[in-house]
């Protein structure tokens, strides 16, 4: 399954290299609402609780329009298609598109996260960077897991772009409860605070199920 | 005398689309090597035909059985064994011809040499490195005959294979997807004539339904003709 995944990620890399049409409107999503959120909070700086709500919410949506877009190649150029007929490890399709979104998540907050400390954060991210960073790779596990199946259970409808959020929001406020919550500690005035552990674990247990979810259902979502 | 182990196999085979019968009760067999040609017009259950040979479509009704394996329970054994030329040609538009075919080399676990074995063949040598959003339908056309046949499959199922190919691009890639191949195959064709040609089996569709079924030496173009009538 390994080679059959490199192939397929290789591939979905270059196809974003090529079109570019997932990662800059992330990006620019992300730091538009940062815009947003300096103009509409009205005050010149965030912290704790507020400044992680800010951060996550922002990065939540930024993620759906990744995931709107996760199959759209599979479906419009008969990738679909292409994958199916090959004698091949389905799931693999599951673990490459993940990590796609995981890779797309990771390059996006590279860009968003310094936009967000220079336009709304308070206390400097220098401190709070290494738990910052566990948290933002733990979060982008769980929706990168989740993202993935629902894109490709919402692939194959119409309204592709309705489905999405509406199933991948509510089932994703979990993670970005438990990401706020782990967050706030490190956003908080005064420097960086300890990361709660309790969260930090909601926040692996839930990516791991979901991931156990994920490889049980995907294969179905495949079939005809 | 039926063949003991028919490349294909189908037993009253169906499927529907909701409440749409697309094919209905089809019962055929085909040893392998040979040709069945499938004649019928726009939506008379060609495609859908050869998606399920495929395992793209599970049969709704019936049995089939492709290369000796059941469908779809043992579809994963027989993927890798066939060849597919849909409408679509399954390439992603944004990357090169090469590009296309070593993914789908490496999905097939095929040695990337016969990438440049196949373009050659299909005479898409020169404009591999192109994308194919920016080739002709002739060209695509070329490329998804090479991808087709990339993994050399025992059995192709080819939906009007010919589509959007000059004369002399149709006599390049017989070698590859005409009789001479050696590979059981399954063509579905709008010219009477020239679909016969080669053919070993004729098997014409109406509605759904199996409206002709015969030697394809001992069809003439009329009873094709009178299928589209």
């Amino acid at each position: 399954m390994r080679s059959t995944v490199a192939a397929l990620l290789a591939k979905e890399l270059t196809l974003e290299w090529r079109t570019r049409e997932s990662v800059p409107a992330m990006v620019l999503f992300s730091i538009a609402t940062y815009v947003v959120f300096h103009f509409g909070l009205d005050r010149d700086r965030v912290v704790g609780d507020l400044a992680s709500g800010v951060l996550w919410v922002t990065l939540l949506f930024s993620a759906i329009l990744g995931v709107n877009r996760l199959f759209v190649a599979e479906y419009e150029q008969g990738g679909f298609d292409g994958f199916l007929l090959a004698p091949v490890d389905r799931t693999a399709l599951l673990v490459a598109k993940a990590l796609t979104l995981f890779l797309f998540l990771c390059v996006v907050e590279l860009v968003a996260v310094p936009a967000f400390a220079l336009l709304l954060l308070g206390p400097p991210l220098t401190q709070a960077l290494p738990g910052l960073v566990l948290v933002l790779l733990l979060a982008n596990g769980g929706i990168a897991v989740l993202g993935t199946l629902v894109a490709g259970l919402a692939i194959q409808t119409r309204a592709r772009d309705l489905i999405v959020p509406l199933i991948a929001l509510p089932l994703l406020v979990p993670v970005v409860l438990a990401a706020a919550r782990c967050a706030t500690p490190l956003l908080a005035d005064g420097g960086a605070g300890a990361l709660p552990g309790n969260w930090l674990a909601i926040l692996a247990i839930y990516d791991l199920l979901f991931a156990l979810i994920a490889f049980a259902v995907f294969d179905f979502l495949l079939e005809d | 005398m039926p063949h003991p182990d028919p490349a294909l196999a189908l037993r009253g085979a169906g499927r529907r689309y909701g409440e749409r019968a697309a094919l209905r009760d089809v019962t055929l067999e085909l040893e392998a090597g040979r040709t069945l040609v499938v004649f019928g017009p726009n939506g008379a259950g060609k495609t859908t035909l050869l998606r399920m040979l495929a395992t793209l479509l599970r049969p709704h009704a019936g049995e089939v059985r492709v290369l000796g394996r059941p469908l779809p329970e043992d579809g994963w054994a027989v993927r890798g064994r066939i060849g597919f030329l849909g409408h679509d040609a399954l390439l992603y538009r944004e990357l090169s011809g090469r590009e296309n075919l070593r993914f789908h080399a490496r999905l097939h676990r095929v040695a990337i040499r016969r990438v440049d074995e196949v373009l050659d063949a299909v005479g898409m040598t020169a404009r591999s490195g192109d994308p194919v959003a920016e080739l002709s339908r002739g060209m695509v056309q070329r490329l998804a005959i090479a991808r087709a046949v990339l993994h050399e499959p025992d059995l192709l199922l080819l939906d009007e294979p010919l589509a959007n190919l000059d004369p002399a691009a149709a006599t390049q890639v017989a070698p590859l997807i005409g009789p001479g191949s050696g590979r059981t195959r399954v063509v579905t064709s709008h010219d009477p004539a020239g679909g016969l040609e080669g053919a070993d089996v004729a098997l014409g569709l109406k509605g759904g339904r199996v409206a002709l079924l015969a030697p394809a030496a001992q069809v003439a173009p009329a009873q094709i003709a009178a299928l589209y009538a």
